[in-house]
């Protein structure tokens, strides 16, 4: 294998081993998409949407509860949601790179969403149907905010690309801009052939995404850039942009500043 | 009654006979515009109070400790978008209300001109400052204009689930390491004057109250009110075991209330003129974000 700047990633997993790393997957994105989202609280535009978008942080943040719960279970030795979430370095956080790219403007961080949740919307409507059971339960619950969410971004994209000529600059430049984080979304992975049998792989619903995203994009009168380009990859590896470190620093200074206290 | 009974006295008497008034019925121009000023100050205070909450949410330091202190700031956003919309019914656009708020014209309630430097005010703002403005907001259920005392009833069932999940931060600190519970005292050290000024001045330094009383609008005056608080938070307090910053604070069986210290009125005007230490930084934060 040609060898680059990922030459020395993790790339061997027990089943068991997989399975957790899946968890993280899903966990990661929704806890770091909603830290970000929630610093837009009392920053909304309008009252609406400040209101909208903090329901949208809210369903990310109490997803990772329930993926991170599952993920204890299985880490077992004291291991709880907190633990993994305040006590756990970059190298171990599985979130795709797009989640944490910064929050920029409104339009930058509807396109970040709606990249995100229209990604979300087809795999979580995909592990439904999943053979693991935890999974499918919290992706039953998932799937009606998600779909709250995938609309609310899209309704976003299409009013701002069809708004006024500032307005659509500004959206399609967010959309070139994180487009070469999307693709990490679908980039195969080893522990989606160890799970082949029981969940998904994100590959799979690369083709569904592209339509709706082009549809969506040519509704708001936008060009979609080509899936083509070169695209970032790292994430699901532990390898990260410099942007996560401030995340964490943010996210968890006051729980590690106390280590011993209970909240 | 005669017929030449004036519309002032049949509207005085409406109100005596505890009928609400709703947004098609006369009423005095200065009925209107006093209550005009007093839903859009209640409604700005939703709105600035967002701000020393949202500040923590980043940072809270446990997951469920992260989603309730963003739903409460949800909530608090919902309060301000029935208020604006109470204060909309008696004609004045919310475009206005917030250009009042921007330019300075119109205010907010002075305590969110405080900074929050620690998680502790995450627990001392629920029980504390939200516990001073249900004192005030349980009067407000039954106010003389209807549709500002039926918002009341939905804000109040939200704002005393608040106080409870911000009791419950202050108790986990007080019954936490001795670097929390320190962190619970500083807090309240810094609050509770604060909290105390919040139901504005003495009575016979309140100009507005007696007219209010009078309408209905304002059912029990400010001393009042400030009293009930501090008599039902003292005991809140020594339960935490924490200790509440004022040496003159003692039980007075003849009065059957606390007697308490005196208020520094100077901070708290020094405060609402804009010399707070926050007051810039809360406007400057809601131009940015609109």
């Amino acid at each position: 294998m040609a060898k680059g700047w990922l030459n020395s990633v993790k790339r061997g997993f027990t089943k068991e081993e997989a399975l957790k790393e899946y968890l993280y997957f899903l966990a990661d994105d929704s806890l770091i998409l909603g830290q970000q989202l929630s610093k837009w609280c009392s920053n909304g535009p309008v009252l609406e949407q400040d209101i909208a978008i903090i329901n949208t942080a809210l369903d990310h943040i109490g997803r990772a509860r329930l993926l991170f719960q599952e993920i204890a279970r299985l880490e077992g030795k004291g291991t709880t949601e907190d633990s993994l979430v305040y006590f756990r370095d970059h190298l171990h956080f599985k979130n795709a790179l797009l989640v944490e790219q910064p929050n920029g403007h409104w339009g930058d961080t509807i396109t970040r969403s709606f990249l995100m949740d229209t990604f979300n919307f087809y795999l979580y409507d995909s592990l439904r149907t999943c053979e693991v059971n935890s999974i499918r339960t919290i992706a039953e619950k998932a799937i009606k905010e998600i779909s709250y969410q995938a609309q609310w971004s899209a309704e976003w994209i299409v009013r701002l690309g069809d708004g006024t000529e500032e307005s659509h600059t500004k959206i399609q430049e967010s959309i070139d801009n994180l487009w070469m984080w999307s693709g990490e979304l679908f980039e195969n992975h080893p522990v989606f052939e160890i799970l082949n049998e029981e969940l998904p792989s994100f590959t799979s619903i690369k083709d569904l995404w592209l339509k709706k995203v082009g549809q969506v994009l040519k509704m708001g009168m936008l060009i979609m850039p080509s899936p083509e380009l070169w695209m970032q990859t790292g994430g699901r590896f532990g390898i990260h942009s410099s942007q996560l470190g401030f995340i964490l620093g943010e996210m968890q200074s006051l729980a590690r500043s106390y280590p011993n206290a209970t909240w | 009654m005669g017929t030449n009974v004036s519309l002032k006295d049949k509207f005085q008497a409406y109100v005596d006979a505890e009928n609400k008034v709703e947004p098609k019925d006369w009423m005095p121009e200065k009925y209107r515009r006093t209550l005009i000023r007093q839903i859009s100050q209640h409604a700005h205070s939703e709105i600035i109070g967002m701000q020393p909450e949202a500040n923590w949410i980043t940072r809270a330091p446990s997951l469920r400790a992260k989603l309730i202190l963003l739903a409460k700031v949800q909530d608090e956003a919902g309060h301000g978008l029935y208020l604006y919309s109470a204060a909309e019914t008696l004609g004045e656009p919310r475009e206005k209300m917030i250009a009042d708020l921007q330019s300075g014209k119109a205010k907010y309630s002075s305590i969110f001109n405080y900074p929050t430097p620690s998680w502790a005010d995450m627990g001392t703002i629920g029980w504390l400052v939200d516990g001073a403005a249900i004192q005030n907001q349980v009067m407000l259920t039954r106010t003389s204009y209807g549709p500002y005392a039926r918002a009341m009833v939905k804000i109040c069932k939200e704002e005393s689930f608040h106080q409870r999940q911000g009791y419950e931060i202050v108790m986990k600190l007080a019954q936490g390491t001795p670097e929390q519970r320190s962190m619970a005292q500083e807090s309240l050290n810094r609050w509770w004057w604060p909290s105390l000024m919040m139901f504005g001045p003495s009575d016979d330094n309140s100009p507005n109250s007696e007219q209010s009383m009078q309408w209905k609008i304002k059912r029990k005056s400010n001393d009042t009110l400030r009293q009930e608080f501090i008599d039902k938070t003292v005991p809140q307090a020594e339960y935490l075991g924490l200790t509440i910053p004022d040496d003159n604070l003692k039980w007075n069986s003849e009065r059957g209330h606390y007697d308490f210290g005196e208020i520094d009125w100077r901070e708290f005007y020094e405060v609402i003129k804009g010399n707070g230490p926050c007051n810039k930084e809360r406007i400057a934060h809601h131009k940015k974000s609109t």
